[in-house]
């Protein structure tokens, strides 16, 4: 992407005035999306955005400046801007060398999104559009939106390392409205992965249609959901979301380095359910949040944070891990080249367990069954998080019985994590997410088997 | 700020014949300074620009953007936007804004003194909100971020149908978040100070309000499930007048996503009730005299003594509805284009304060923070349910804290439940402005 002598001579220059650290990130990103709503294709956009963010480090300050302009005057403007702002005093002339790191590329893309026809794309949105509205006069609304981005990446540091990444991914989603008696309902299914339109052969746009049309349908019959404290089962794939609140903020070395994380000091101690075995790893190919490198140029990690219920290490980026004296965990990561790294989880996921998950419905009583969740939050400092469910019912007798309406589900990490008590054999990776830190979004995936919670409060208004 | 407007009306005049073109330019500067332990964490300077293409010919619409300015790139993104807009359908409905003789409002949204506060001044600022912070309560035991940022910001949109605006504002804000600890427990809290020119910053209020936030919670419980009176902290009730703005834009009505479509002219509100959006308002932290179509903004009562009566609009949604524009358009940036959206909502406050409407409540909850309201507030349906932290009401007076429980109804019921707003209105850095609410029967989960 940048000739490597140029690289040399930028990373020099930001560290001219006293650096400890430089880096250079470059980035290109064409992004090409369309929309279909009302019963039309509304809109196609395209766009392309490229330019360097520049970091200096002296002692604990970060100096960081970007630039659209990639040119010898531009990135050198740039160096001299983030060098300054991190008041770098005296030093002498610093010569940097940078050389390619070894790393495993990803599986190439099969089919480049940018060699596939505006068309067919926006075929797909119509697919998907008319097998919604075949679900029935209820279906009021149909929303469909394709997107598809290519973003190239190049990182190099004074410590030597150079590395490149170029990562596609595509994306397709369908959000249905149904109106009846009870009012409006929603429904949506979305399915994305780091690959190209080879996402296609697997991936059944009409099939998202029809079952986004049934969620939104099937909701229309929802009764309120229950108020308080409850056994809650989550379905397959579908309680990523609640790890990644309850804990996976929480494993976040910057977080847990200013103390603003309850997992805090707690490595090597029973942090949760001795079922449980977390981990997180931007190696697994085509998954949303994998890549062959990171944004700080480490290569994708398989990082096991929780072991059998013990906590066994945080997220790093480099940062964070260089003032341990430790690697970088791959996990350092940012929105584009307008913005630090920090650190962020990739693909996140809980193992299975060896539960028959009819068994673990069968063994409820009475509780909540969520299909689907929906976003989440968490305050790392207290533990405290919520997630909404999209797509839940009522267990009664060991059954899954009527649907009830959306709703947020809350809990305390560490607490919940203690209440696991069972775990299903059914594995299965979730919907494709965009994590929200900081005022950065970053894709990530995540995933678990079907899963009991003994007690989780759900934020319904029936008595 | 005219060289931005050059570059818009330059892309618009390249319109074919029978085809419009809109472009929107944006160019903005931003300094953050984060402080830690007494220095500076780090210190970012950003600059950026964009540009976003919108062309419309025999109905259709394409879009295209790009983060550089020169001329090669506007003519591949007008391209692109052009190519686009001929794989979409056509819609009768779309166009660009046209003029319509509406003069902006005169608003003073720049300050030069932004551009010339030097350096040291804004690290000075971080790290004295740093140490303010930590010197506020001893229970403060750390400090999860400390900042300073100011940003200046230009825009200017063109089009081939007659519009030519631009604007530009100045911004600046501290915010810290402290981490509080008793007893072997941690809570936290945020304050902030923001201002058009650093002179209006005060480091000391968004300290003092961090910590007061992070220690209320401190030894907070959780309690049982129960429908009770809540009063939303003005914080609060802004967030949650957010949603109700999106629920009343002509774009979620015409499309079907709204549950106030078919109801202008009802009582969807108790007749306490009068929302107004109006980003001619210059307390407002969001005020703009042009929205993101280059039309001016205005007053717009959208529920007046709680029935319903106006939705807001842009260009395509006015026509669509028979209507006219209610200088509606926002943009997320020079990335897409433009949809509706409120751009300063406020409600018309009350004559009592907080502790006074407290003071008529036997059993109740003081809201003092909502979270995941992404995640378990559907605006199509209206369902609501939130995680909730804040004091418990007894008596008439404020009690014990309570967190980890979740307040639920519908948009629906709230709007009709309220039974008293106070009269401590206040701006808040988002576009609507909070007041404290008094909304009765609310379900409370909890353990």
């Amino acid at each position: 992407m940048l000739d490597h002598e140029l690289i040399n001579r930028t990373l020099s220059t930001a560290m001219r005035t006293g650096g400890e650290f430089a880096e250079v990130f470059v980035e290109d990103k064409r992004s090409s999306s369309a929309v279909l709503d009302d019963g039309r294709v509304e809109e196609l956009t395209s766009g392309r955005d490229r330019g360097a963010g520049i970091r200096v480090v002296v002692g604990d300050t970060t100096g960081f400046a970007h630039t659209a302009d990639l040119s010898e005057a531009g990135l050198s403007a740039a160096a001299e801007a983030a060098a300054a702002a991190a008041r770098g005093g005296g030093g002498g002339a610093k010569v940097v060398a940078v050389s390619p790191i070894d790393v495993e590329r990803s599986a190439p893309v099969r089919i480049p999104p940018e060699d596939v026809a505006k068309a067919t794309k926006v075929g797909l949105l119509t697919l998907a559009n008319e097998a919604a509205r075949a679900q029935g006069s209820a279906i009021s609304q149909v929303s469909a939106r394709y997107g598809d981005s290519r973003r190239r990446i190049l990182v190099a540091n004074s410590d030597g390392v150079l590395a490149e990444d170029d990562q596609v991914r595509t994306l397709f989603s369908v959000s249905c409205v149904a109106s009846g008696d009870t009012g409006l309902q929603t429904g949506r299914e979305s399915t994305g992965r780091t690959v190209g339109f080879e996402l296609f052969d697997e991936a059944d746009v009409e099939e998202m249609g029809r079952r986004a049309a049934e969620r939104a349908i099937t909701k229309l019959s929802a009764r309120p959901a229950p108020s308080g404290a409850v056994p809650v089962v989550v379905g397959p794939g579908g309680g990523g979301v609640l790890f990644h609140e309850a804990c996976g903020h929480g494993l976040e070395a910057d977080l847990v380095g200013k103390g603003a994380s309850v997992f805090a000091n707690r490595v090597g101690e029973q942090v949760a359910s001795p079922l449980v075995t977390l981990i997180d790893d931007g190696t697994m190919a085509g998954e949303w949040g994998h890549f062959a490198i990171d944004d700080e140029g480490r290569p994708a990690g398989h990082n096991v944070l929780i072991q059998d219920g013990v906590l066994t290490d945080y997220m790093w980026d480099q940062l964070r891990a260089r003032k341990e004296g430790r690697l970088s965990s791959g996990n350092g990561r940012r929105q584009s080249y307008q913005h630090l790294p920090m650190v962020r989880m990739t693909n996140t996921y809980i193992t299975a367990g060896h539960d028959d998950p009819e068994a673990i419905i069968a063994d409820t009583d009475s509780g909540v069954y969520v299909a689907q969740l929906g976003g989440g939050q968490v305050n790392t400092a207290t533990g405290d998080f919520v997630f909404g469910m999209t797509e839940a019912y009522l267990i009664e007798n060991g059954e899954i019985t009527d649907p009830i309406r959306e709703g947020n589900l809350i809990g305390n990490g560490p607490e919940v994590l203690t209440r696991i008590d069972r775990l299903g054999h059914d594995f299965a990776m979730g919907s494709p997410g965009t994590c929200g830190k900081d005022g950065q979004g970053v894709p990530v995936g995540d995933g678990t088997p079907t899963l009991r919670v003994t007690s989780l409060t759900v934020g319904g208004t029936a008595a | 700020m005219s060289e931005l407007l050059d570059i818009a009306t330059r892309v618009a005049g390249w319109a074919n014949d029978g085809e419009q073109v809109e472009a929107f330019v944006v160019h903005e500067t931003e300094t953050e300074v984060r402080a830690y332990e007494g220095e500076v964490e780090s210190f970012t300077r950003a600059e950026s620009q964009g540009v976003g293409v919108r062309v419309i010919v025999d109905g259709k619409q394409g879009y295209a953007y790009a983060g550089t300015l020169d001329d090669t790139a506007l003519q591949e993104t007008l391209r692109e936007a052009r190519d686009n807009a001929s794989f979409a359908e056509p819609d009768e409905f779309n166009g660009l804004a046209v003029p319509d003789g509406v003069e902006p409002a005169s608003l003073e949204l720049w300050s030069d003194t932004v551009g010339a506060f030097p350096t040291e001044d804004k690290i000075a600022l971080a790290i004295e909100l740093e140490r303010a912070a930590l010197a506020a309560d001893t229970r403060i035991s750390g400090i999860e971020s400390a900042e300073y940022i100011d940003t200046a910001y230009e825009s200017a949109v063109a089009t081939s149908t007659g519009i030519a605006a631009a604007a530009r504002e100045t911004g600046c804000y501290v915010s810290v978040y402290t981490l509080a600890e008793a007893d072997g427990e941690t809570q936290t809290g945020f304050g902030f100070s923001i201002g058009r020119d650093p002179s209006e910053l005060d480091p000391a209020i968004a300290a003092a309000d961090a910590a007061d936030r992070a220690t209320r919670l401190l030894g907070a419980s959780k309690p049982g499930s129960e429908r009770l009176t809540v009063v939303f902290d003005p914080w609060v009730t802004a967030q949650f007048l957010g949603i109700v703005g999106h629920t009343l834009t002509g774009e979620a009505v015409l499309k079907g996503r709204s549950m106030f479509a078919d109801r202008l002219g009802d009582a969807v509100a108790n007749p306490m009730i009068t929302l107004v959006d109006d980003a001619t308002d210059p307390a407002a932290f969001t005020a703009s005299a042009l929205d993101g179509e280059g039309i001016a903004t205005r007053r717009t009562p959208l529920i007046v003594d709680g029935e319903l009566q106006a939705f807001l609009h842009n260009a395509y949604s006015a026509r669509r509805a028979g209507s006219s524009s209610t200088g509606s358009a926002v943009r997320g940036g020079f990335k897409s284009g433009p949809s509706v959206g409120a751009q300063a909502l406020t409600l018309l406050p009350g004559t009592q304060s907080q502790a006074d409407l407290i003071a008529g409540i036997d059993n109740g909850f003081l809201v003092q923070g909502v979270s995941g309201l992404h995640s378990g507030v559907n605006p199509v349906s209206g369902d609501f349910s939130t995680g909730a932290e804040g004091l418990r009401i007894r008596d008439g007076e404020l009690a014990e804290p309570i967190r980890e429980v979740t307040i639920a109804s519908t948009v629906q019921r709230l709007l009709q439940d309220v039974t008293g707003i106070g009269d401590d209105l206040q701006w808040l850095p988002m576009s609507s402005a909070g007041v404290s609410l008094v909304v009765g029967d609310v379900t409370m989960s909890g353990a």
